[in-house]
């Protein structure tokens, strides 16, 4: 496949030149395939807001000599391409029930559309069909206030104003954040499924290891503006040295299955998820019984 | 968008001046500025100068971003400049020409005034530079505290003061949060007439009129539960003490001003002009 991002030598410095100098980025080279699930990890302040940010040009390259940042084949350094990469990258920033503006759940969803000035008919058809996909029954919501809706409906709605705009990238900044268990779970398989029917590629920071087992093809970890682990979550998840010193953790079922192979339970070392974790301990089972 | 901006300009070194009480900061700088007031001479606006850079270097600060404040009032600071010069008749007239006319005063005049002006806000600058902005508001309302003989609410205010400067940046950091979602909805903050612009910051005004409610309503709560009571004497964590350095600075700032005082009262009914004897016949 095609990569449908590329970034070349990124590098950001926050307040240059001041006693709050802050390296936020270093020298980052990636490019990521089309049709990809990219799972960005790393601590806080490791880097990853900032390198999300770069890739629909809230933030600027800072040297256009030297770096570049690319979407689709399409330069960001260009100011021309900058609007309409911004509508091809959609961006679910953290907590985005935060950024809920207008007097009906509908017409916040179509604030994106609008932008990107298409006719009346063509929008009303994209906020019902994001409305449907984010699970929020049109004639329900559509006409009450975004302010009145629980947590998990008004992160929905969030959600459905960014994937109105069908773009091609969707990256979400830790889209389950302060959600309950079960919010959490309608968060994730939402996201599996906003990118087999909207955006194909999709790109999600997180700290929960459990949920980048699980829906990552593909894991990137930042640390110190640094890329320092790349690679597919088996992979990523079987380094134990690379996860501690990249101040990661590793997934539950990887954990627990660490824990019974020290007390002699001879199991798989690429064990990331609990089915797997469930399957090998069924097979001991019944290996044992027979 | 407000990445960069720290808030307020306090410019962090950890200096000796950095670590002065704020309320002997603050009273220093209210005499450094009545000080500057006083000043009719050039050998008071040199030794002001010379006062002035002494803090800085002290400060370990950068001469720039003192001169970054003065910067802000360069256009007020020529505007007066200007008119000194231009509307001051008296004295010998050193160039004519059409209707303008430049006297020996109006050049005088021009120098003086325009020291003063930058030197003032350098002065004051220094306050700001080299104090945190929540020191500065225990500093103000310790000074404050002669007030609640008045029936003034001085405790009510010091923490309105106070609550207000620490969500300063947590309000900048929010709508630069909003600023960029809603960009990222392709929403346009530069485009259009003013009205179309005034009406642009409505998804950005809104969510953060919300969100500022949502959060004092929580910290309402944070501070009843843990029984906030504004009318109790509440007493400091850190109690900001008078130190050595304090009395030091004291002391310097003082002399600085007796001798700003001498130079203009005294000096003269002894018959020295310190103008005169530094600069002899050029002024």
């Amino acid at each position: 496949m095609q990569n449908i991002i590329e970034v070349k030598n990124l590098t950001c410095i926050y307040s240059r030149k001041t006693p709050y100098e802050k390296k936020a980025l270093d020298g980052i080279n990636l490019g990521i395939e089309e049709g990809s699930f990219v799972a960005l990890v790393g601590a806080t302040g490791s880097g990853k807001s900032t390198f999300i940010q770069h890739l629909n040009g809230l933030i600027k390259v800072q040297d256009k000599k030297t770096m570049s940042v690319s979407v689709g084949g399409k330069s960001l350094s260009d100011k021309k391409n900058l609007r309409n990469i911004r509508f091809e990258v959609g961006m679910v920033f953290q907590y985005p029930e935060y950024q809920l503006f207008e007097d009906t759940v509908a017409k916040d969803i179509a604030f994106g559309p609008k932008n990107m000035k298409l006719p009346a008919e063509e929008i009303d058809k994209r906020v019902r069909k994001a409305m449907e996909v984010v699970g929020l029954d049109y004639d329900t919501f559509a006409e009450r206030s975004p302010f009145d809706l629980s947590g998990g409906e008004k992160r929905r709605a969030a959600i459905a104003g960014v994937i109105a705009m069908q773009p091609k990238v969707l990256i979400l900044d830790e889209p389950v954040a302060g959600l309950d268990p079960a919010g959490r779970e309608e968060i994730l398989l939402l996201i599996k499924k906003l990118q087999e029917e909207v955006s194909p590629t999709v790109i999600l920071v997180s700290h929960n290891m459990d949920d980048v087992a699980r829906l990552a093809d593909r894991v990137i970890a930042l640390k110190d503006g640094k890329v320092v682990a790349d690679g597919s979550p088996k992979e990523i998840f079987a380094d134990r040295e690379l996860i501690k010193e990249s101040g990661l953790e590793v997934p539950t079922a990887t954990r627990i299955a660490d824990r019974l192979r020290e007390r002699g339970i001879d199991l798989s070392e690429n064990i990331i998820l609990m089915s797997e974790l469930e399957k090998a301990l069924a097979e001991k089972l019944e290996d044992r019984n027979v | 968008m407000f990445r960069d901006v720290s808030f307020g300009q306090y410019y962090p070194t950890n200096s000796v001046v950095h670590r002065l009480d704020a309320r002997v900061k603050l009273l220093l700088s209210l005499l450094f500025i009545i000080g500057i007031f006083f000043i009719q001479s050039y050998f008071g606006f040199i030794l002001t100068a010379a006062v002035l850079i002494f803090i800085v270097i002290m400060a370990r600060l950068p001469m720039a971003s003192v001169m970054k404040s003065v910067r802000g009032i360069l256009f007020i600071v020529l505007f007066t400049a200007i008119l000194n010069l231009f509307l001051i008749k008296e004295g010998r007239v050193l160039v004519h020409w059409k209707i303008f006319t430049i006297t020996e005063n109006g050049v005088h005049t021009t120098i003086k005034m325009t020291l003063r002006l930058v030197l003032l806000i350098s002065g004051a600058s220094l306050l700001s530079l080299t104090t945190t902005p929540v020191a500065l508001a225990d500093g103000v309302e310790s000074l404050m505290k002669p007030l609640t003989l008045i029936k003034v609410p001085v405790r009510d205010i010091a923490m309105i003061m106070s609550i207000a400067l620490k969500f300063i940046p947590t309000l900048f950091s929010e709508t630069s949060k909003i600023i960029s979602a809603q960009k990222a909805r392709g929403a346009s903050f530069d485009t259009g007439n003013i009205f179309a612009r005034a009406k642009a910051l409505l998804p950005v005004l809104i969510p953060l009129f919300v969100n500022s409610f949502r959060r004092a309503d929580e910290l309402a709560f944070a501070m009843d539960a843990r029984c906030y009571n504004a009318s109790e004497k509440r007493t400091k964590m850190k109690k900001a003490k008078i130190g050595i350095g304090d009395i030091i600075a004291m002391l310097f700032m003082c002399s600085f001003f007796v001798v700003i005082i001498l130079e203009r009262y005294y000096f003269p009914t002894i018959g020295i002009n310190m103008d005169q004897l530094i600069f002899g016949g050029l002024v």
